[in-house]
């Protein structure tokens, strides 16, 4: 009975070296990651539309109800055209805002005369679901100005975009979040 | 309709013209217009940096004040109001995202892939519930873990998982924590996001893991949190930490009178009884059996590392290039005739097919590496069990096992002892024979809680 005590401090001993070992570990793997992080910006994800084929895969993959990536357009690079693939099917009846004459599903796009021959396009990101439609319409004919791009304030920021694992061509990058747009430029 | 037959020829025309081109070229210029003003494109901004530190101070205040609440003031009611308080913020809040569980896998891709950023918030999302683990305990299970918080609050009736089923389901956490470090390790998948079955709950947006986690939640009702003690595999590094912690939850706060009421009321079956001593035949016996464990630990490593490296070619279908590969693979020799978006995307890119086949072979050789890991590491865990499982232990009193109490700090009220320490009742009732209380196990199928409560009613009266 006498070796009791002594077998209850080698236990004690084995519990403390193995948790000074363990806090050290831990402090300096969190400390290595710190470290070699160096002063990189936190990233988000974002898609870069050099790769995105506007498959419609972010409609249909994010996690939230109605995705967080939207249309947006770079007006800069619009050619205002009356007749705009993003916006009318291939064969239109007539080029009129009806809804037989929008690709959009959602009727998201907004159409606007601005001067002869010049019409405006733009989106309502309540309304739009990044199925690509207009995307695909407008980089196929035309200018390629309508483009998808992930809207941080809508993303929640998944560790694992579920959107990002869907996509076919990879075009889910992730980018700085202090300049979180990849916007085409002319 | 003229207009519209110019149309149609113009469409043809840009068509022939624009080819494979699919990204769009300046075929309109842009005019310039002199009164219309352009609009700009909005570009809402990323989740400002302030917020990230705000979640951080969150995590830290709460992780203090659990371990205050489950070691200093034993105060169950105020570990269910910070559970509910954390549930709110990193749950439906947060939305389940910057979460320690998923952290694992941030951390071994920074590790595996020095190209990788890793947000400073989740090395401290990673690591500040360790270290707590090492001094407190699991107190991050206990009150701060939101997907917890979520399974602790419909615990509702929980019965009694026999302690074979729980040793062996008990093994699952570390096997998922293997598969996951190796597919983030490969830059493969999430798996611990991709399968979180609460995440899609946090969000209130249907999917497929939403049945899963109401699964989850009903089976809950009966087996408490089945999520933290069969799956989670953050839980399984916390309970590492806390089997060595500095300091753990106590479930009497003075002394142990053997009462057992503990050990039926605790949901998650981490309470461990007295032993008693054992006659000198057995203990040769278990002492053999150690050393027959023992003996077979290497064997399940090695057999474990030699089948884990077979597992190549399986494993390493989950990684998108391969997948890619096999796909080209299949159209290039005619086998599939029909190219997917998958395939046409790397078409487009103009790369070679023996580009992308070599790079899928060293790939596939890595995977074997891997898995020889992972089955080396299945090994090891089944083994070590083994070998736990045949370590008698001496416990005095009942004890937490300090690897699976997530100090929730249930039994506490059922505890005699605590009932002097909270002035309820004056003084312990210590029966003048011990063993009227410690009654065996195998009659132990009335209902706790009534027992309990009859109990204290007594002793009051």
């Amino acid at each position: 009975m006498n070796d009791r005590p002594r077998q209850v401090d080698r236990r004690e001993f084995v519990r403390e070296a193995v948790r000074s070992a363990g806090v050290i570990g831990v402090t300096g793997l969190a400390g290595f990651l710190i470290g070699r992080r160096g002063h990189a910006d936190s990233t988000v994800w974002q898609i870069d539309p050099a790769k995105c084929i506007a498959c419609g895969n972010c409609a249909t993959h994010c996690v939230l109800d109605i995705s967080a990536v939207k249309c947006v357009h770079v007006f800069a690079m619009c050619g205002y055209c009356q007749l705009c693939t993003g916006y009318f099917p291939p064969e239109p009846i007539s080029l009129d805002s009806g809804a037989e004459n929008q690709l959009c599903p959602t009727g998201a796009i907004r159409r606007m005369f601005v001067e002869e021959p010049y019409y405006e396009y733009t989106i309502d990101e309540e309304l739009c679901i990044a199925c690509g439609k207009c995307v695909k319409g407008c980089n196929a004919f035309g200018n390629g100005s309508l483009q998808l791009q992930v809207r941080h304030d809508r993303c929640v920021h998944c560790n694992e975009c579920s959107i990002a694992v869907a996509c076919p061509s990879q075009a889910f990058v992730r980018v700085p979040a202090t300049s979180p747009y990849l916007l085409k430029h002319r | 309709m003229g207009m519209m037959r110019l149309a149609r020829v113009l469409i043809l025309a840009i068509f022939l013209a624009a080819g494979s081109a699919a990204l769009g070229a300046e075929r309109f210029p842009p005019p310039d217009f002199t009164e219309h003003k352009l609009p700009v494109t909005t570009v809402p901004p990323a989740r400002a940096e302030w917020l990230n530190w705000l979640d951080v101070a969150f995590l830290a205040g709460a992780l203090a004040l659990a371990s205050y609440l489950a070691l200093g003031r034993r105060s169950r009611k105020g570990l269910f109001l910070l559970s509910i308080v954390s549930l709110a913020w990193l749950g439906f809040w947060r939305k389940g995202c910057v979460c320690p569980i998923g952290s694992i896998q941030n951390v071994t891709l920074a590790l595996f892939d020095p190209s990788y950023t890793l947000p400073f918030t989740v090395v401290v999302f990673f690591t500040l519930p360790l270290l707590f683990a090492f001094f407190f305990g699991r107190t991050f299970c206990a009150a701060v873990c939101p997907l917890g918080a979520a399974q602790e609050l419909v615990a509702i009736r929980p019965v009694r998982v026999a302690r074979w089923l729980e040793h062996a389901l008990g093994i699952l956490p570390l096997v998922y924590l293997g598969i996951a470090v190796l597919f983030a390790g490969m830059g493969t998948a999430f798996l611990i996001c991709q399968y979180d079955p609460f995440v899609a709950l946090f969000r209130l947006s249907p999917s497929k893991m939403t049945i899963v986690g109401l699964c989850f939640l009903v089976i809950g009702l009966f087996v408490g949190r089945p999520y933290c003690r069969y799956l989670c595999p953050y839980g399984s590094l916390l309970g590492l930490a806390s089997r060595v912690s500095k300091w753990h939850v106590r479930i009497p706060p003075e002394d142990c009178i053997k009462c057992r009421l503990c050990e039926d009321v605790c949901p998650y079956g981490a309470i461990r009884e007295p032993t008693v001593p054992q006659p000198a035949a057995k203990r040769a016996q278990a002492r053999r059996r150690l050393a027959l464990m023992l003996a077979l630990l290497p064997l399940l490593v090695i057999s474990g590392i030699l089948v884990g490296s077979r597992l190549a070619t399986p494993l390493s279908y989950l990684h998108p290039k391969i997948r890619l590969a096999e796909r080209v693979r299949l159209e290039e020799t005619g086998q599939a005739v029909e190219p997917v978006d998958m395939t046409n995307a790397f078409r487009n890119t103009g790369r070679p097919v023996q580009e992308i086949y070599r790079e899928a072979l060293q790939l596939r050789e890595r995977f074997g590496v891997a898995g020889g890991w992972l089955g080396g590491w299945i090994g090891l865990v089944l083994g070590v069990k083994l070998v736990h499982l045949s370590v008698r232990r001496r416990r005095s009193e009942y004890q937490p096992d300090t690897a699976n109490c997530v100090s929730c700090g249930r039994c506490f009220w059922y505890c005699p002892s605590e009932q002097v320490r909270l002035g309820l009742i004056e003084t312990l009732p210590v029966p003048t024979a011990p063993h009227q209380l410690h009654q065996p196990a195998a009659s132990g199928t009335t209902p706790a809680v009534g027992s309990a409560a009859q109990d204290s009613s007594a002793i009051r009266a």
